[in-house]
């Protein structure tokens, strides 16, 4: 048996484990061991300020994906069989677009001279075109786009687990409907919320290619430091200290919702 | 619960502007791409195929297709039977470790892109790897293992055991009755990872840009390029194709899952 494993788990060795190791070497090491990356990444505005960003942008991100993706998971939860699928598939639908052409899609519908600014023009809500892109607001409508079916996959599958008579229940013993689902069925949800939040939350941490096209150059996050250094500055060292550190902050995030959630369940979803 | 009370109401329209946001970005690609017009313009004036003939007439594009195709194919090629070959493994064994590697093979899921993009362009530069064709294949089989392994994984659990044990008891040896017993039942999620490792090979994007180059860059690298310069109507022609050969490998899949269960 571990013989017909080897040659997958080989590849992993040898196509993550090695190269991840081989960053954290190279962060500190270079003509000797230094911390001297690390100490910059800790402590020059640039790379502190683009962690911050992240983070913020990551917390946004999950906090709207929630916000826009608990009442999908709800009503594809609540509504007979043939309708829960259509929800579900027109939700799963964008994951078999490339990202990169879903960020092509936004900057077609968000730049000055997009579809949103022409209707808005046409409608004559606004004279002067609205900047939506090449900023954090572009940046934030095209992440939680392709992050949005990340969270509502785990809430539904929690959802489906909620047994329907628990509802019923409370309604039976006099509760409104308002107040059954905050004390009944929003508390069975959390679960679900949890695993929603982390792998939006983390995803969104190394996200690359949005930022990149739809920041405009001023949304620096994480990624973005991690490849400039490497292509533009050939900051190779400074490089590997940022990626680790996004690394264990990924890491660590599993690491303490895993003792919540069990991890398998997080990831299982895609 | 049916009765049209506000708050379900509220819920319908919430629901519906969500899915309009979700399904927008993916159908506008399409109309820009027939549009006969420079620059964006919407409703598109009239409807034109320049932007597909300039795609097929361009030899950097198309040999950027080619490189495309071939890599997702080997990916698939290479994939598929090491995922399956993992994932029976992990099913079958009681060994302790198993979970462990179980876990290893989802990695690519957990790590962020771009670490394993720089990371593995760190190990290529020493090695000799950048911008050729094995280096790229091997990223991107790594990349599609993860989603064989679980593809598979799920379909060897609606899979009883005792069939194989059947077909070996019977004098057939592991391997054959694996091929004449097991593969059979579980093919459709075999297949099912196999499209997933193809799309994503095809639209995999951050690790080309920093392994790929030369005459073996991948159409997503050029892409990317060409959207950080400007906004041509070129890659909606692009994207137009590409979005549709997934959506039919994804159908294609779906449709054999739903003839087999």
């Amino acid at each position: 048996m571990l013989a017909l494993v080897s040659p997958a788990l080989l590849v992993i060795l040898l196509l993550i484990v090695l190269p991840v190791g081989w960053l954290a070497w190279q962060s500190v090491y270079q003509d000797g061991f230094t911390l001297e990356h690390y100490r910059r990444v800790l402590t020059e505005a640039i790379y502190w300020r683009s962690f911050a960003l992240t983070f913020e942008i990551s917390l946004a991100v999950t906090v709207i994906a929630l916000l826009l993706g608990y009442p999908v998971a709800y009503l594809a939860n609540s509504v007979p069989k043939g309708w829960s699928i259509l929800i579900l598939s027109l939700v799963v639908l964008p994951f078999w677009t490339s990202v990169l052409v879903r960020a092509y899609a936004w900057l077609a519908l968000l730049q000055r001279s997009g579809v949103i600014n022409q209707f808005l023009r046409y409608l004559d809500v606004i004279s002067e075109p609205l900047a939506l892109v090449h900023n954090t607001f572009g940046t934030v409508v095209a992440t939680v786009h392709i992050l949005l079916p990340f969270m509502v996959l785990p809430l539904y599958a929690t959802m489906q687990k909620i047994p329907g008579d628990l509802m019923q229940a409370g309604a039976s013993l006099g509760a409104s409907p308002t107040l059954t689902f905050v004390r009944v069925f929003l508390p069975l949800s959390l679960p679900g919320v949890l695993a929603g939040c982390t792998m939006v939350f983390v995803l969104c941490l190394g996200f690359y290619i949005t930022p990149e096209l739809l920041g405009g150059g001023r949304t620096v996050m994480v990624s973005m430091l991690v490849s400039r250094n490497v292509e533009l500055y050939n900051q190779f060292g400074a490089a590997s200290a940022v990626a680790v550190v996004l690394l264990l902050s990924v890491l660590l995030i599993f690491v303490v919702v895993g003792r919540f959630v069990a991890l398998d369940r997080i990831l299982g979803q895609k | 619960m049916t009765r049209l009370s506000p708050a379900r109401i509220a819920l319908y329209v919430v629901s519906a502007l969500v899915l309009v946001y979700l399904i927008l970005p993916v159908l506008i690609i399409a109309p820009i791409s027939f549009s006969s017009a420079r620059f964006l313009t919407f409703p598109p004036p009239s409807f034109s195929l320049r932007w597909y003939q300039q795609y097929f007439a361009n030899p950097a594009w198309m040999q950027a297709t080619r490189v495309t195709l071939t890599l997702a194919l080997l990916t698939v090629l290479i994939a598929t039977p090491l995922g399956v070959a993992a994932a029976y493994a992990i099913s079958q064994s009681k060994l302790r470790i198993m979970r462990i590697i179980h876990l290893a093979l989802l990695l690519p899921l957990v790590v962020p892109i771009i670490i394993i993009a720089v990371g593995i362009f760190f190990v290529y530069a020493r090695v000799g790897l950048v911008a050729t064709m094995p280096g790229l294949v091997l990223a991107n089989v790594m990349l599609g293992l993860p989603y064989v392994v679980i593809s598979v994984l799920a379909g060897l659990q609606s899979f009883d055991p005792a069939q194989e044990m059947v077909a070996r008891s019977l004098g057939m040896n592991r391997l054959r009755s694996f091929f004449a017993v097991t593969l059979p039942q579980i093919k459709s999620s075999v297949i099912a990872g196999g499209v997933f490792a193809f799309i994503s090979a095809m639209d995999e994007t951050i690790v080309a840009l920093f392994i790929s180059g030369g005459q073996y860059q991948p159409l997503t690298k050029r892409m990317f390029t060409a959207l950080r310069d400007e906004i041509d109507p070129t890659i909606a022609a692009i994207s137009t194709l590409m979005t549709a050969a997934s959506f039919m490998l994804v159908l294609l899949a779906s449709a054999r899952q739903r003839r087999n269960s």
